[in-house]
């Protein structure tokens, strides 16, 4: 057979010797290990209060963006929508009306932007769909809750707001066309 | 008749029929794209150069080749003629240049635009144009105008194909409709603002090829893709009552004719059809109609029995259908 690991024992059912039924050296052997991982670099972290750094290409919760003067991007196109292989995004289009010209880009602007963050698999094809640089993943973590109503993301908590603008320029793509 | 061979295909037709329309006898490998000519349309055809064709022997008798590209939706069959269409690379390179300058003026708001999705001009820039644009040049632009209280004319998406002059021509009667001006000012007008009374005149959204008449009563309601279409009919004093009715949800977004697989109506439908009957009650609910598997419309969820199967099709071979099981 082949050795899977070097590290495997045969195990053999022999009688223990009378030091081997003291367990006293087994004890000491294996409070040594305990005591050395004392002195040793911790494997984790104490979150919330530190956060791990993630990868630049790490998906996360989504945000939709506005742009440098505060209007959202997001136009209701529906091509995240689409794009979605879990159906997470249900959108619903609107007119802007006259006198809304600083809270969206365009003529058509999403009334109603919900993605469940329990059926969305964090894949990104939304972001890549999106024409208008408006849907992000970002390196946010959707929180914990109790009730499944409460994963359905609305507007509320996906558009970012003013005052906490959230950074997406490493996750922006350059695409070059010939 | 006259025999007529379109891309090493040949097909008897009659005479006086015209490339186009034997191409489209042929099948849709075979037959040059449109987004001016509408077989219901008298005279109409010859606007946009899309349907150019290479003819490299014009006839029997006479078997020189045409000198320049001719539009295949004007240019009637001689016996003996040879056209060439996707098998000429001229033609590929005339069709670019013509999407490109279909482009130029167009304002490339598809994200915003309700014909998305089942809009001709994005096919055919899909199929056949180039991703970039040369012109520096500021595009036109217009402001929206209401054409009656159910259409409305977005002139900056407009690419002149008077399809829908046409409608108001043939369809209706005592036209209010027409293009003022000439080269790139000339614009679709309805003399004034002035609202289309007649009953047949909700058919000018169907014929647009692209987002330039759209209908009120759908804007922005929904992507055309999030919408299932249904084949249904219901009994009109004025028309065949024969309708395509788009649900969302539960509730009918949206009504059109019936569009073939050129993209034209079977039949014009009344506006009473068209704006008015947007309830299930109104209907008799015949099925889902069949969409294409390469539309967008297709993309959204469907169950596999009203996707339209995939057809494979080699020169002289006829159609192999692969029949799809349906997906539980």
């Amino acid at each position: 057979m082949i050795q899977l690991t070097s590290r495997s024992k045969v195990v053999v059912d022999k009688k223990m010797s009378f030091k081997e039924k003291l367990y006293l050296p087994a004890i000491a052997k294996g409070m040594a290990i305990t005591f050395m991982h004392m002195f040793k670099k911790a494997a984790t972290l104490r979150y919330p209060e530190i956060k791990r750094e993630f990868a630049p290409v790490y998906r996360g919760m989504h945000v939709l963006k506005r742009d440098e003067e505060g209007r959202e991007n997001c136009t209701a196109c529906g091509l995240c929508a689409v794009a979605c292989p879990a159906e997470a995004i249900i959108i619903d289009g609107a007119e802007r009306q006259k006198g809304e010209e600083h809270l969206y880009r365009e003529e058509k602007y999403a009334a109603k932007y919900e993605i469940n963050m329990l059926r969305c698999i964090f894949c990104g094809l939304c972001e890549e769909a999106c024409p208008k640089d408006a849907i992000y993943l970002t390196d946010r973590i959707v929180e914990s809750s109790y009730t499944r109503n409460s994963f359905i993301f609305g507007k509320d908590l996906l558009v970012e707001k003013m005052d906490d603008r959230i950074d997406i320029s490493k996750r922006k793509k350059e695409y070059h066309i010939d | 008749m006259a025999n007529i061979t379109i891309d090493g295909q040949t097909i008897e037709v009659a005479d006086g029929t015209t490339i186009l329309q034997a191409a489209r006898m042929i099948g849709p490998e075979v037959a040059p794209p449109t987004m001016c000519y509408y077989s219901k349309l008298k005279t109409s055809g010859g606007y946009c150069r899309t349907c150019l064709v290479e003819v490299s022997k014009g006839s029997e008798k006479d078997p020189r080749p045409m000198p320049k590209l001719v539009a295949s939706c004007r240019t009637a069959v001689m016996d003996g003629m040879e056209v060439k269409n996707i098998t000429s690379a001229k033609v590929i390179e005339a069709r670019k240049s013509v999407v490109e300058f279909l482009l130029i003026n167009h304002p490339l708001d598809c994200p915003i635009c309700d014909q998305a999705g089942e809009c001709h001009l994005q096919d055919l820039g899909y199929e056949h144009g180039s991703a970039k644009t040369r012109t520096d040049f500021e595009r036109r632009t217009f402001e929206k105008i209401d054409i009656g209280p159910k259409i409305q004319l977005h002139m900056t998406r407009c690419i002149l194909c008077f399809r829908c002059v046409k409608v108001a021509e043939q369809i209706t009667d005592g036209r209010v409709h027409g293009v003022m001006n000439r080269g790139d000012v000339s614009e679709i007008s309805t003399y004034i603002e002035q609202a289309i009374d007649n009953d047949f005149s909700g058919n000018i959204i169907d014929v647009c090829p692209v987002g330039a008449l759209t209908d009120k009563t759908f804007r922005f309601k929904s992507r055309v893709w999030f919408t299932k279409p249904m084949n249904a009919h219901r009994n009109c004093d004025k028309c065949s009552g024969k309708a395509v009715i788009w649900y969302k949800g539960d509730d009918v977004a949206r009504v059109t004719g019936r569009k073939d697989q050129w993209g034209e109506v079977e039949e014009f439908i009344c506006n009473t059809c068209r704006f008015d009957k947007k309830l299930t009650s109104d209907w008799t609910i015949e099925g889902p109609k069949e969409i294409s598997h390469q539309s967008v419309i297709s993309a959204n969820h469907y169950p596999a029995n009203m996707v339209k199967p995939r057809e494979l099709t080699l020169n002289n071979i006829k159609p192999i259908t692969l029949i799809a099981g349906e997906i539980k």
